[in-house]
């Protein structure tokens, strides 16, 4: 029993030492601005749409944390194709870092991060007034983006290391980072690719198939550490998603064989489905278009939905904190940060799901686009 | 509504950066690791089969070693039977062969006896007859002095015969 007691004792004494976030920290502004006017008071009050908005969405800098009114941000280059070179001097490419727009506060070099209604959080050209003209050809590398790169820096070290062990253990026993490797590899292969694809054909489909997995189970994983240079929003980014979508509908339709195509063009149904209307053929085309769309919207829906509700939970603690004082913040803070936690530790489960999910379903196309005839 | 519109520069740069990572790994990744594991599933196979192959060959080498050793049991009884019998034979012979010469020395041994004995008889017989003549001479020499005992002598040698 006192085991127990003390074991209790010590969780305790760490959700109230780790896990008990101090509204008044995030509140800092608000805290700075209560002695000057009831108005900006209510203008600096904690906004969590705002807040968990922009958690998720894309950024031309990395944020770290706020203090105060001061942001711990790291810079990320912002690359910008000019549509009006002449107003900045006949330049049609601009580089530079995010920092020249001083967290969105400053116009730089005719540029802009707006903060109108239908470009919010765009950068946008200026004209000699100060209106906005339009968005420049936008080729920043931004958070996203950046996101994507640590983890392919990460997913390289890990396979290479498995690489040399693999070339190192020839026909010996796996060893190392081979062992957490090879086992998602067999699966994949095993439980994966053979299945739905078939023993005969499979072979040429595992590299995709496994650069598919291991890319979106590492930027999930990777999305749900919430210290620099990891946590950023990259699978639950629709572009990100468009384009692992994309490369499996490519890899699809480029390896879909004759019967694959009869399939789409000339099905087996009868002659007034497909002559003068061709009703069949378009609802095959329409289903070749769904299929990655519907792989591009899940992967998406699972890994934003995931952040959104950790980051709702925890903006909780400063909703209650603004609404009913410090005293409440600190009251739900264990809460929220325990849901937090739970819905974490959920996202971690999905995180897998997601990229099973998605390995599985190319792979089913993959096979239904080499399939026989039957 | 941004949350699910694609941003052109992120697709720009995602498509570059997972063509390259697809790329890349397939040529230095996906190919060493999957020919690595291919070859080491192959040779665990092998080895398998090998050692079912090596059992199999031990339990017909060890059948064949039983059927050999009961052969040879088989063989060592069939050989000591047949010195057994040899034997018997043998003891059985010889003991006929001495008890036949055995007769035979006894045959002959009684052979010989007989005929020392006939002719010891024999030779007694002639010297007995010889003694006989000679005392029968001497006898008749003082008788027949004259004629008249010869002719006694002869008489009487007749009535004698007569008795014999």
């Amino acid at each position: 029993m006192f085991i127990l007691d003390k074991r209790w004792g010590l969780l305790l004494t760490f959700i109230l030492t780790v896990f008990w976030v101090d509204p008044l920290i995030a509140r800092g502004e608000e805290a700075h601005g209560s002695y000057s006017g009831e108005k900006e008071h209510a203008e600096e009050k904690f906004d969590a749409g705002h807040f968990v908005i922009e958690h998720v969405l894309d950024a031309y800098e990395w944020h770290i944390a706020s203090v105060g009114e001061t942001h711990i941000t790291v810079p990320l280059p912002v690359i910008l194709f000019s549509r009006h070179p002449e107003l900045h001097e006949g330049k049609k490419l601009h580089v530079f870092m995010s920092s020249k727009f001083h967290h969105g506060h400053d116009d730089y070099m005719g540029f802009r991060i707006s903060a109108s209604e239908k470009n919010k959080g765009k950068i946008v050209e200026l004209d000699n007034q100060g209106q906005e003209l339009g968005k420049p050809l936008d080729l920043s590398i931004t958070k996203t983006i950046t996101g994507v790169l640590v983890s392919v820096v990460v997913l390289f070290s890990l396979l290479f290391a498995a690489v040399r062990t693999a070339k190192h253990n020839r026909g010996k026993a796996p060893s190392g980072v081979q062992n957490l490797i090879e086992p998602v590899i067999v699966f994949i292969r095993d439980e994966i690719a053979k299945p739905s694809i078939g023993e005969k054909k499979y072979k040429k489909f595992m590299p995709p198939l496994l650069t598919l997995f291991f890319f979106i189970l590492l930027n999930n994983l990777l999305g749900l550490i919430p210290i620099f240079p990891f946590g950023a929003n990259v699978t639950g980014n629709i572009a990100i998603t468009m384009v692992l979508a994309l490369f499996t509908f490519f890899v699809t339709n480029l390896r879909g064989n004759k019967h694959y195509w009869k399939e789409i063009f000339n099905p087996d149904v009868p002659m007034w489905l497909k002559i003068p209307i061709p009703l069949m053929p378009l609802l095959e085309i329409s289903g070749m278009i769904t299929k990655p769309f519907v792989l591009m919207v899940r992967l998406f829906a699972n890994m934003l939905a995931g952040h959104l509700i950790v980051t709702v939970f925890l903006s909780l603690i400063f909703i209650f904190s603004s609404l009913m004082g410090p005293i409440a913040g600190y009251g739900v803070s264990p809460v929220s940060v325990l849901f937090a936690v739970f819905i974490m530790l959920l996202d971690v489960l999905v995180s897998f799901i997601q990229a099973y999910v998605f390995t599985l379903l190319s792979a089913i196309y993959f096979g239904m686009a080499t399939a026989e005839h039957h | 509504m941004e949350l699910v519109t694609p941003n052109l520069g992120t697709i720009f740069w995602m498509v570059i950066i997972f063509g390259v990572v697809a790329f890349v790994l397939k040529k230095f990744a996906w190919r060493p690791i999957l020919n690595a594991l291919t070859e080491r599933e192959e040779s665990i196979e092998n080895a398998l089969h090998e050692a079912e192959r090596a059992r199999k060959e031990m339990a017909k080498l060890k059948a064949g070693n039983e059927q050999l050793l009961a052969e040879a049991r088989k063989e060592k009884e069939s050989i000591l039977r047949e010195a057994m019998n040899l034997k018997d034979g043998i003891i059985a012979e010889a003991k006929d062969k001495a008890a036949a010469e055995t007769q035979k020395n006894i045959e002959n041994a009684r052979q010989q006896i007989e005929n020392e004995k006939a002719k010891a008889i024999n030779e007694m017989k002639q010297q007995m007859s010889e003694l006989s003549l000679l005392i029968a001479e001497k006898v008749i020499r003082k008788e027949m002095a004259d004629n008249k005992q010869q002719q006694e002598m002869v008489n009487k040698l007749v009535e004698g015969i007569k008795l014999n």
